[in-house]
């Protein structure tokens, strides 16, 4: 295997690398409230006092969907082919005290996923880019599910 | 409130190559003229709405008055996500209810592009990530919102089915819609799952039209018409922190009410009237469970009984609460800035008795309508003859 320079979608949106990855949020020392991305502002007490604070790494599954057509491209960063597109999951994952949050589902089956499941955040690549970088994402994985763990 | 509606007007819902979005929102405007009997230049203002003036693409719609005549009028242009027509209406009705103007003209359209709405995220001050990453989808929300309000309240897919057939089935019997064939239920359970669990034939798409109305101080609307319809109630309303909305990367563990839920109560408590009392409703049905939860959202049923009363027909045409008689937009489409303005138009024809084929059965005296959008706006009017 060649080596592969991987890079984040983002900045500032997971811990990484890590052997354990975890979603940076913000939180506001005013109210609690826990927002992600990480911002300066808090939207629950109209408060400016926000400080960084990391989600935990395992959390439950709240809501989700499947992706069953191409979305268009921009805004999305890849330019499927709908003969070779194959729908992926997205949802919403409630991490206890903190907040829901939105990402993918690395299970596209909807049938695998059930809300209350077992969740947990980890970092794949999301495409490969022209120069060979490897373009990393958060994602949530059910706990449990085969090579998971 | 003391507004009224003398003129309706509305272009076709659809798709229509070689006609502009002004093309559109003139012909809506003139109809509407028409209908009051009232001419362009004794209209003393206008509000305009569209969502294409912003995303690019899209007229302003203040330049129609080089099409409708150069006369100095003062004319607003409005966008506001999904409750642009009713935003447009309600600074409409502001204007009048203040004592600014006397009559003018409140016009909306827009001319989509194919497919679903692909937004910039930074439109919606969200980094572009999220759209990196496959997530800016209007559509991935709705059937999110529906697959956990399912599981907390017991709607059934057959109840998804029933509203998606009762639209296509209203849309056969307007011939302004863009989807004029029923389809069965079986048929739209048996469609492509575009998000799952809502199929191809359970969501509206973007579209093109337009539609206007001719709006004046209450007291005045005898000359132009014998049959106005009052504007009692009108709100437009932002989210509340907590509210499940559309292009959230979070949502904060407690829960807060849907923008709809302030909009409607708001709307109620101005016409003096309540939920129990409307006879006929158009509501935002982006898709099936749209159309359901808005039903709660609104105050006609609580959580959870919608999967009753859809079962049993109490929302078609000849039931104890028609909603979409149209077709809503599942059959209609969503042309943003002329949505809304369907929605009134519709209820003027039903309580006008003017509806033909798809008129609700006795003599309806009370209409509601309700637009919901991003990023967490919802839009009532409450109308009564």
């Amino acid at each position: 295997m060649p080596a592969t320079t991987q890079s984040p979608v983002a900045p500032g949106l997971f811990t990484w690398p890590s052997e354990a990855p975890q979603l940076i949020g913000s939180r506001c020392r005013d109210c609690g409230v826990m927002t992600f991305p990480a911002q300066s502002d808090c939207p629950g007490c109209t408060g400016d006092g926000m400080e960084e604070s990391l989600f935990d790494r395992r959390g439950t599954l709240w809501t989700f969907t499947t992706q069953g057509f191409v979305p268009k491209s921009p805004p999305y960063s890849i330019k499927e082919d709908p003969a070779t597109f194959v729908p992926y999951a997205v949802g919403y994952v409630e991490f206890a005290g903190q907040a829901r949050v939105e990402g993918r589902i690395l299970e596209n089956d909807p049938d695998k996923l059930a809300i209350g499941m077992d969740m947990e955040v980890v970092v794949v690549p999301l495409r490969v880019d022209e120069d060979g970088t490897e373009i990393m994402t958060y994602a949530f994985r059910p706990v449990g599910e085969a090579g998971g763990g | 409130m003391d507004v009224a509606i003398v003129g309706i007007g509305l272009h076709p819902f659809g798709r229509f190559d070689g006609v502009s979005d002004l093309d559109m929102g003139v012909f809506a405007a003139r109809q509407a003229l028409r209908d009051a009997g009232v001419a362009w230049g004794d209209l003393q203002f206008a509000v305009g709405g569209s969502l294409g003036q912003t995303l690019g693409g899209g007229a302003s719609p203040d330049t129609m008055v080089s099409r409708l005549g150069l006369t100095g009028l003062q004319f607003i242009n409005v966008s506001n996500g999904c409750a642009t027509a009713g935003s447009a209406l309600a600074m409409a009705c502001n204007s009048i209810q203040a004592g600014v103007f006397d009559v003018g003209l409140v016009v909306g359209f827009d001319k989509h592009a194919r497919g679903a709405f692909d937004p910039d995220p930074a439109s919606l001050g969200l980094g572009q990530w999220y759209g990196d990453v496959g997530m800016m989808l209007t559509t991935q929300f709705f059937a999110m919102k529906i697959n956990r309000y399912m599981h907390d309240f017991g709607i059934t897919r057959s109840t998804l089915a029933k509203v998606a057939a009762k639209a296509f089935r209203n849309g056969s019997l307007n011939p302004n819609a863009w989807r004029q064939k029923p389809m069965s239920e079986e048929e739209i359970l048996a469609a492509p799952v575009l998000n799952y669990p809502l199929t191809q034939y359970m969501f509206c798409s973007p579209d093109e039209g337009a539609g206007a109305l001719v709006v004046c101080r209450a007291d005045q609307a005898h000359r132009y018409t014998d049959r106005p319809v009052f504007v009692q109630g009108i709100s437009v309303q932002t989210r509340q922190f907590g509210s499940f909305e559309v292009m959230a990367p979070w949502l904060p563990i407690e829960r807060g009410h849907a923008p709809t839920v302030d909009a409607a109560r708001k709307c109620f408590e101005m016409a003096g009237v309540g939920p129990a009392d409307v006879d006929v409703a158009q509501i935002q049905d982006s898709e099936s469970g749209a159309e359901i939860m808005h039903m709660a959202e609104n105050g006609f049923c609580e959580d959870g009984e919608q999967e009753a009363m859809i079962q049993a027909g109490e929302t078609e045409i000849g039931g104890r609460l028609p909603i979409n008689t149209d077709g809503g937009l599942i059959a209609n489409g969503e042309p943003i800035g002329a949505s809304g303005l369907r929605q009134i138009y519709e209820i003027v024809l039903q309580l006008r008795r003017d509806a033909g084929q798809r008129q609700v059965p006795g003599s309806p005296r009370v209409g509601y309508t309700q637009v919901y959008g991003a990023p967490g706006v919802g839009a009532c009017t409450l109308l009564t003859t």
